[in-house]
């Protein structure tokens, strides 16, 4: 690993004053840190966000839940509050990974990382859930914009995420064995009566919502109405774990699944 | 170079590292606590896990300098002297190791998963070691030595 | 039978420094003033070395010494241990193996550059200085390919990429037999290449003390003495006498820890040309690329039948990957330790098989847990469950019409092997019980009203352990005695330190070799110690591997506690004044037969170092025995396995449901240790039926080269198992015992992969390579009879 400054600021107010431009945020590290192990990056200055307070909380009010940054995916998956608006949020962050990484991995970290195969941009777009950053809040169809990119800027933090509860939602998700990443996830959600799939894992240039699935299950919210759905293989990846043939056909079948546990 | 204080099985030590010094460098190298194992380096094999605030994690991701201020407990500060936790003691009695190198972690692991679940299902312990890999038992034994600790703790939870 | 003896499920002694995280691994072990290495290795398969930089790491901040294969010229090359003759008579073609690349890399992970420093860290910042001017060659990755030539060579001296071409068995016997045959089963298989991946990556440290110009190696290795035979006598030029190799607490091996490797050979150089101690760790991802892979065999198999489903003959073709180049024992597993299993537990009376030995551009290959038996297995197993479909015979049915009898042991193989006792129905008969088998049906319906597809897989594997007669294994190519050393030292005071050249990484000698003390000196287990590991503690050793510990290093122990026990006699028959004849050694105890008169262990133990009253004109003092134990035979470990899965078809996801192995490993010291040798052995099989895989692109990347790709079984992909032993003991080594390290991984594979096709057998599949992936098997589904689901 090259060598860094290590800074714990202990407010937002710090985080603006100690940010340059060769400064990354580490938020649970469960990305960041291997990745800097394999000497893929070299930043000047490493901002660990976990003295701030202000970045950590889960709170429900007027129909939405809104989840701190810092929040952990094991909190996320513990909360009562959680597991009673968004059950499948909390079941999809009981679900990530391992323990350990539950144990140190934050919902922010996680959609500022937006990994292809990671499970919670699949949630996020599915519930239609809003990114706030300390400058601006940001919608999830416009915050992930492709694979491991965002719409974040320089400097640009995630606070907390809001998420509006929905009527029926549920995740489905087939792990590639060795990584345990999603190899095929798909979150499916109602809200308000309206139907939003996202898939993660799968995509080409990352999670994205199927108009395919959506338009099936607006029209027949049923798992035969997902099994029926068929998706273009040209829009995925393929690779040793899965051919973007393979994973074309699994997401129909997932999304099946998420609809009758959503059910 | 941060000057770090961390409570290491109870006890504080104050060291000088260097900011990129990995917490399972920091027990292995500075405080020479070698029951910390590194068998991979894309944080997955688990050999490493140590808790943090009673919870487990990899010192093989996470910083030393993250632990400031934090409680960390080691395979070594898990059981006092010549004696062994419940969860050691049932890895010994249902043969759940054999080489050795994936245990600590495995232990670590589960002794975190018995505080949260105390009576957990087989499936259950499976899933819940997704984060430990062991080549030698097969996990079959370490499954049963899962099972065992569960049954003593809550009998001498019970007891008590 | 007493409660440590041997046969009792005794706790292990090991456990509580492993379990308190104060085992002391390689790693784990510091020396003053160490520098630390770091290997800058190729990043392509297959290149010339046109020029090297290293003028910038050597002025870089914390470098000790740079080194390159420059430095290495005048130093020997990796020895292999083996010399496997083709059938053309002619020398497989054994290329050198430098320490260090020098004007040629052949594999990605070849070590080109050594940077020695203060820190690891300050060793990588420098080398990410060294420039490497390479001339990229196409590299040679397929066998098929690699045959063919094409004008590109691994190496120079084989310019069509061959080791060796090697047959066994009567091609002629053979050939008649299929042509009078009723019915001939044919597939081509591939065995799938597998990294080893014990979780304790290798480490070596090197020390050369200029005082007494002794030199110590470090290191995470199965056989120390073997080490320090290959690499003092062959690499470095360092007599034995000047050489300790320490192989302390080992994380594993699984065969990865067999072989000398480089990097062993480089720190213990080093350490004297730069006068400090050099300490090597290997990352995870180091150990992909370096540490031997196993299997790699692509065959073609052919067996012949009777009317009644009997085998009349068998005949066999495979490539065998070799690497890039020679590892210690990479000739003899494709050839030796595979062809000579191929009549399995069956009366097939001829046998061909034809092996070709490839050379290739990636990481070199070698034992890996089984080492050629699994292969053998594989495709005996496969084939046998295939042919059964074919004819419509169950797969129970149809072993147990060609399985060896009882009645017909010591069995001539006409694989070269005799076989010196099984009984292979019972171990059918018992896995046949424990499998529930005549509830198969009804599962297999409840599994079909869910939608899901059920199948149930045999494999009666044979296996070869206890390697084994050095006047064989000599003839057949083996560059060293496979014997094994025991010394058992009894100290005055009575207690017992055994000093055995078996090494145990995770398979329990403090526990079983003392048991087997115990057992025979009738004293307590806690007198003994198991002494293994360093070469300035044991006289000699050979090291463990192919099962052999127990059934080799074990009856060395025997027949040396049988000299101790006799030499008590003669102290007990002077003490006693009693004829020598008349002693008899009963639990611990001398006694005149027909008298009270007796001696306890202790007091003849004494006697020996205080021999006021000693028999000094026919023994000498002391108490001390070496003995050295050569095989008869090797010993024929032999099983049943029977595997149920259930297979989604809309995903091909696959469940292991049930797991039966009934298994024949003669004697049993410690139960407990043996089932957990089946497990982990079981779990190695099933990663390898379905989940493992190292995969190379076509430009010698490996892909699957960490354990984000390579899948590592977890313990959410297997179930638990149910595992039983039955005993029909060795009959040529004094404990009856077999050795069961290795069987789990040698009848797994068929097993799982005869479930499988049996699942999907509706859909006319009638085989699955490994790893049976869900998308192999639900393309299989969907290429099928039923098609179940669109494209």
């Amino acid at each position: 690993m090259h060598g860094f400054e290590y800074a714990k600021p202990g407010s937002l107010t710090d985080v603006g004053t100690l940010i340059n431009d060769e400064a990354v945020f580490l938020a649970g590290g469960q990305t960041l840190i291997p990745t800097l192990k394999q000497r893929l990056a070299s930043p000047r200055t490493v901002l660990d966000l976990s003295g701030v307070s202000e970045l950590r909380g889960i709170h429900v009010q007027d129909g939405a839940v809104g989840i701190g940054a810092m929040t952990t995916h094991d909190e996320v998956a513990n909360s009562s509050e959680v597991q009673s608006a968004v059950p499948a949020l909390a079941k999809l962050a009981g679900g990530i990974g391992d323990p350990q990484v539950r144990n140190r991995g934050t919902i922010g970290g996680s959609i500022a990382n937006n990994d292809p195969a990671a499970d919670y941009p699949a949630a996020m777009l599915a519930l239609g859930a809003i990114i706030m950053t300390n400058k601006r809040q940001i919608s999830a169809d416009e915050f992930f914009t492709g694979m491991f990119s965002t719409a974040l800027e320089p400097g640009e933090l995630i606070t907390s995420i809001g998420i509006p509860v929905p009527d029926q939602a549920a995740y489905a998700k087939y792990e590639q064995r060795a990584s345990r990443y999603a190899l095929v996830g798909v979150f499916v959600a109602k809200t308000g009566g309206n139907v939003r799939v996202a898939v993660t894992g799968t995509g080409s240039d990352g999670v994205f919502r199927s108009a395919e699935l959506e338009q099936a299950l607006s029209a027949n919210f049923t798992a035969d109405a997902a099994k029926g759905a068929k998706l273009d293989a040209g829009n995925m990846m393929g690779d040793l774990h899965g051919s973007a043939e393979y994973r074309a056909a699994m997401v129909p079948v997932m999304a099946a699944r998420a609809v009758e546990a959503a059910a | 170079m941060p000057e770090i204080t961390v409570t290491v099985n109870g006890k504080a030590v104050t060291k000088t590292v260097d900011a990129n010094t990995l917490l399972v460098d920091f027990l292995r190298n500075d405080l020479a606590l070698t029951g910390t194992h590194v068998g991979c380096d894309t944080s997955q094999c688990g050999a490493c896990v140590v808790h943090m605030n009673g919870r487990s994690v990899k010192a093989c991701t996470a910083f030393a300098a993250q632990a400031d201020g934090q409680q960390v407990t080691t395979i070594e500060g898990l059981a006092d002297g010549t004696e062994l936790h419940p969860v050691q003691a049932a890895f010994k009695e249902a043969h759940g190791l054999q080489c050795g190198f994936c245990t600590p972690g495995m232990v670590m692991s589960a002794v975190d998963l018995l505080a949260t679940n105390p009576s957990p299902t087989e499936d259950e312990i499976r899933s819940w070691l997704k984060g430990n890999i062991c080549r030698c038992t097969g996990y079959h034994n370490i499954v049963k030595a899962i099972q065992m600790a569960a049954n003593e703790m809550s009998q001498k939870a019970a007891a008590e | 039978m007493s409660d440590t003896g041997i046969g009792s499920a005794v706790k292990r002694r090991e456990d509580f420094r492993f379990l308190k995280g104060i085992g002391k691994y390689t790693d784990d072990i510091n020396q003053p003033n160490q520098t630390y290495c770091y290997f800058l290795r190729s990043p392509l398969a297959h290149a010339t070395i046109n020029s090297i930089d290293t003028s910038a790491a050597e002025r870089a901040e914390g470098v000790v010494a740079v080194f390159t294969g420059e430095h290495f010229t005048e130093v020997g090359g990796i020895p292999c241990g083996w010399l496997v003759t083709g059938k053309d008579e002619k020398p497989m073609v054994e290329p050198r193996h430098p320490i260090l690349a020098h004007g040629k890399v052949r594999h990605v992970g070849d070590p080109i550059v050594a940077v020695i420093a203060e820190s690891l860290q300050q060793a990588k910042d420098a080398a990410d200085k060294i420039n490497i001017d390479y001339g990229e060659l196409p590299a040679v990755v397929d066998m098929k390919k690699a045959l063919e030539g094409g004008g590109t060579a691994v190496h120079d001296e084989a310019a069509d990429n061959m080791c060796f071409d090697w047959e066994l068995g009567d091609k002629a016997a053979v050939d008649e037999a299929f042509a009078k045959a009723h019915h001939v089963t044919k597939l081509d298989l591939v065995n799938n290449r597998l990294v080893p991946n014990a979780m304790e990556p290798r480490a070596a440290i090197g020390v050369y003390d200029m005082a007494t110009e002794d030199y110590t190696l470090v290191t995470t290795s199965q056989n120390p003495h073997v080490i320090r035979l290959l690499m003092g006598a062959f690499v470095l030029g360092i007599p034995e006498h000047k050489l300790r190799v320490w192989a302390p607490d080992v994380g594993g091996g699984f065969g990865s820890k067999i072989y000398h490797y480089a990097e062993e050979a480089f720190v213990t150089w080093g350490a004297k040309q730069i006068g400090r101690p050099i300490k090597w760790v290997a990352e995870r991802s180091e150990s992909f690329l370096t540490d031997a892979h196993g299997r790699d065999h692509v065959s073609h198999v052919e067996m012949a039948f009777d009317e009644n489903g009997k085998a009349l003959a068998l005949k066999t073709d495979t490539l065998a990957n070799m690497g890039a180049y020679l590892s210690t024992f990479a000739p003899c597993i494709p050839t030796w330790l595979h062809g000579t299993l191929l009549a399995g537990q069956y009366t097939t009376p001829a046998i061909h098989c034809n092996v070709k030995a490839i050379f290739t551009n990636t990481t070199p290959v070698d034992a890996y847990r089984g080492a050629g038996r699994p292969e053998a297995t594989y495709l005996l197993e496969r084939i046998m469950s295939k042919a059964a479909a074919e004819m419509g015979i169950g797969q129970e049915e149809i072993r147990r019409r060609n399985f060896i009898k009882p009645d017909q042991f010591p069995y001539q193989t006409p694989v070269a092997v005799v076989y010196d006792t099984g009984d292979y129905d019972a171990s059918m008969d018992k896995a046949l019980e424990l499998a529930d088998y005549a509830g198969f049906g009804a599962r297999k319906s409840k599994s079909a009203a869910e939608g899901k597809l059920r199948g149930v897989g045999f494999a009666s594997y044979i296996e070869a352990c206890g390697i084994a007669p050095s006047s064989l294994v000599g003839s057949l190519g083996a560059r060293a005695g496979l014997y094994e050393a025991a010394t058992v030292r009894v100290n005055p005071t009575g207690s017992v330190s055994v000093m055995t050249g078996s090494h145990s990484h995770g398979q329990g000698h403090a526990t079983t070799f003392a048991q087997v003390v115990a057992d025979k000196l009738g004293i307590p287990m806690d007198q003994v110690e198991i002494v293994h590991g360093d070469t300035d503690k044991v006289p000699f050793g050979m090291g463990t591997y192919g099962s052999r510990s127990l059934a080799v290093g074990g009856s060395a122990l025997v027949n040396a506690l049988n000299k101790i026990i006799d030499k008590g006699k003669t102290i007990a028959a002077h003490l006693m004044e009693a004829s020598e004849g008349d002693i008899e050694f009963v639990d611990g105890t001398y006694k005149v037969k027909g008298t009270d008169k007796e001696k306890t262990f202790g007091e003849i133990a004494l006697t020996a170092y205080v021999p006021h009253q000693y028999p000094i004109e026919q023994i000498e003092p002391g108490l001390e025995e070496t003995a050295f134990y050569d095989p008869k035979n090797f010993t024929y470990p032999a099983g049943t396995y029977i595997c149920e899965v259930e297979i989604d078809p809309a995903t091909g996801q696959t469940r292991i449901d049930k797991f039966v192995a009934a298994d024949d490993f003669g004697n049993v010291v410690n139960p407990m240790i043996v089932e957990g040798q089946v497990h982990g052995g079981l779990v190695q099989g099933i990663g390898q039926a379905m989940l493992e895989f190292a995969a190379y692109d076509e430009n010698g990347q490996l892909q699957t080269g960490s354990f984000m790709d390579y899948t590592m079984p977890r313990a959410d992909d297997v179930p638990s198992f149910d595992v039983t032993t039955t005993v029909t003991p060795c009959t040529h080594n004094p404990l009856g015992v077999k050795g069961c390290g290795e069987a789990g991984a040698i009848g797994a594979p068929p097993a799982v992969i005869n479930a499988i096709c049996d699942a999907l057998s509706a859909y006319g599949v009638d085989h699955i390579d490994m790893p049976a992936t869900p998308e192999k098997i639900w393309r299989a589904i969907n290429a099928g009879e039923k098609p179940m689901a669109a494209e």
